[in-house]
């Protein structure tokens, strides 16, 4: 496809107030190729979190933008990605999904590497002449891997800027997750992989996407309600709780830079740090007051507000979603074909957390998020019928205009996905537009 | 020691017709009548495929239900607004292998194998596994107290979500 046809395929119209996106982009084949090509292979993706990888020797095995890779911490503490392929055949080395090891043993050959890459065992290695190099034959490294606040990225591309240069504005964001648990966030055990037939843009676009939030969703803002209310009359609260109405007029939708985006409203749920809902029982009520006391004399009024009352999603270009709602997901994913995407997701928390709150963070989680929850199935569900519809390839385009014609837009307007899809045009035609709103 | 002669009077062949039961109340979409089956006090737990042996308290898990979070449960399923399940699918429960590792009071453990298929939309999604059950023996004959739904797949993968009761 021509630089203009690629161009072509999104209309960003600023004085009409329209953008949309041509379908081709959701079932082509073609574009997922160069979407591999320049987007897969040239930015930054997320490999997994430090907490995974504790001690040296620790290992997880993780397939990032269709690459097997090796994600493991070397003897003296140094973060490792490695490719999981044997560099004398092929095979892959590592078979577990993690463990602890000195070392990793390729079972066709019996080659052996430690845990920072070098090749430590051939058998029978006399019979390789002069030009056999050892070294040369280490497990190979991706070509780039850096951290943020123990977030760990890749990239294929060793021309890539610097990850904290990549994240621009998310890094703010970012922060305030990692801030408001105290410095160290941990993954908890257990993940959440799932196959959603459907392209894999539409769960950027859903990660973020306000609109969809009550329509969608709403048996579960249903039985939130009803619980709240229930919780509410057992131990005597009487006020309101308006949880709909204040999803439907809070807070703002941002461009974070580079393709990066984030809503951010007042939450109308509880969060385990620090918003107390009656959903958590009146017994983890001081504990979750004094946690925002904490926050509030250590960040300020503002910051404490942020961190504790705002829920905030976010989507780090192309596929990585943190989501900071009624408790901390994590989530990346990849596509298979262009109708088939491939999800990881995880949950995080603070190290220091205590078993109670946690057991009530846990708890939280589970009545949104997650393939058994009451609200992802129906995501999952959005998503596919999106990709059927899109089968009538006679109605071409997607419209994503809201709030453009407004100057402070809301998580129910649609900024963020426009510059998520502003920054796929960028990379896959390889021209900088001109900013729009 | 009345109370172990009632779990002590319950056959194997007692806990297979009851299980049978309940899959036949699941694919037939009787929910509400399934609901009934469980104890006040019961749990339905489906933990995380790569975290078989999870604990709701401290793990990442796909379903923990207490009473009230299976009455809402059965309550969304029935709506038409839980859109992965409108219009519901097919399913089929099929239970197998069933054990009765121990009786004591009025309390029964039990082990089970399960085959459940989901079709919907021209698609087929399986979940296979080993379901863990604390029965109890009441005036009402046999209800769930504790119901655990492990699956053996290592992912999810080829399916989207556990939008059906296991």
């Amino acid at each position: 496809m021509s630089e203009r046809e690629l161009d072509g395929l999104i209309v960003d119209d600023s004085e009409r107030c329209i953008f949309r996106v041509h379908r081709s982009t959701m079932i082509s084949d073609e574009i997922l190729r160069l979407e591999r090509e320049r987007i897969f292979a040239a930015v930054w993706l997320y490999l997994g979190h430090e907490s995974e990888i504790r001690r040296p020797g620790d290992y997880v095995r993780r397939s990032v933008g269709g690459r097997p890779l090796i994600f493991a911490r070397g003897k003296n503490g140094t973060i490792n990605g490695f490719y999981n392929t044997c560099t004398h055949r092929g095979a892959t080395i590592c078979r577990q999904d993690s463990g602890n090891a000195k070392s990793l043993q390729c079972f066709y050959h019996a080659w052996t590497f430690d845990l920072d890459g070098n090749l430590t065992g051939v058998p029978d290695a006399q019979a390789y002449g002069p030009g056999f190099d050892r070294d040369a034959l280490g497990l190979r490294r991706v070509a780039r891997l850096e951290s943020y606040r123990g977030f760990v990225f890749v990239s294929f591309n060793p021309e890539v800027e610097p990850l904290s240069e990549y994240l621009a504005g998310a890094r703010r964001y970012i922060d305030l997750v990692v801030d408001s648990a105290d410095g160290e966030l941990e993954i908890i055990a257990g993940s959440n992989q799932y196959t959603i037939q459907a392209n894999w843009k539409l769960l950027a676009e859903n990660s973020f996407d306000g609109y969809h939030g009550l329509p969608t969703h709403e048996t579960y803002f249903t039985y939130i309600a009803g619980l709240e209310e229930d919780a509410r009359r057992k131990i005597g609260d009487l006020s309101p709780s308006g949880a709909a109405k204040s999803y439907l007029t809070t807070g703002r939708g941002r461009d974070l830079g580079n393709g990066h985006g984030l809503t951010q409203k007042v939450a109308p749920w509880g969060r385990p740090i620090a918003k107390w809902s009656a959903l958590f029982g009146a017994e983890a009520k001081p504990k979750i007051e004094a946690l925002h006391r904490q926050l509030v004399e250590k960040y300020g009024d503002e910051r404490a507000f942020e961190m504790a009352d705002t829920s905030r999603n976010m989507v780090i270009f192309p596929n990585f979603v943190l989501n900071d709602i009624m408790a901390i997901t994590a989530r990346t994913f990849t596509p298979v074909s262009p109708g088939i995407m491939r999800v990881s997701a995880w949950q995080l928390a603070p190290v220091n957390e205590s078993p109670e709150m946690r057991a009530a963070r846990l708890d939280n989680f589970l009545t949104f998020l997650g393939p058994g929850g009451f609200a992802t199935p129906d995501d999952v569900e959005a998503l596919e019928s999106c990709q059927q519809g899109f089968a009538a390839t006679e109605v071409e385009w997607s419209d994503i205009s809201r709030g453009m014609n407004l100057d402070e837009p809301r998580p129910l307007d649609e900024l963020q996905m426009r510059t998520w899809w502003r920054r796929w045009r960028e990379l896959m035609t390889g021209r900088v537009p001109a900013m729009a709103r | 020691m009345l109370e172990t002669a009632r779990a002590g009077s319950i056959a194997r062949s007692d806990v297979e017709e009851f299980l049978y039961g309940e899959a036949r109340l699941l694919d037939a979409w009787q929910l509400d009548a399934w609901a009934a089956l469980f104890t006040e006090d019961a749990r339905y737990v489906v933990p995380a495929n790569d975290k078989p042996d999870g604990d709701p308290a401290r793990d990442l898990v796909v379903i923990d239900d207490d009473h009230n979070r299976i009455l809402a449960r059965v309550t969304r399923l029935k709506s038409r607004h839980a859109h992965r399940e409108y219009p519901s699918s097919r399913t089929r429960h099929q239970v197998t292998n069933v054990l009765v590792l121990d009786r004591s009071g009025d309390t029964l453990q039990v082990e089970a194998a399960f085959t459940v298929w989901r079709f919907r939309n021209e698609r087929a999604d399986y979940y296979v596994g080993r379901y863990d059950y604390v029965l109890v023996v009441t005036g009402d004959g046999l209800r769930i107290r504790s119901k655990r739904a492990t699956m053996d797949m290592t992912s999810l993968h080829p399916a989207g979500a556990v939008s059906i009761i296991l």
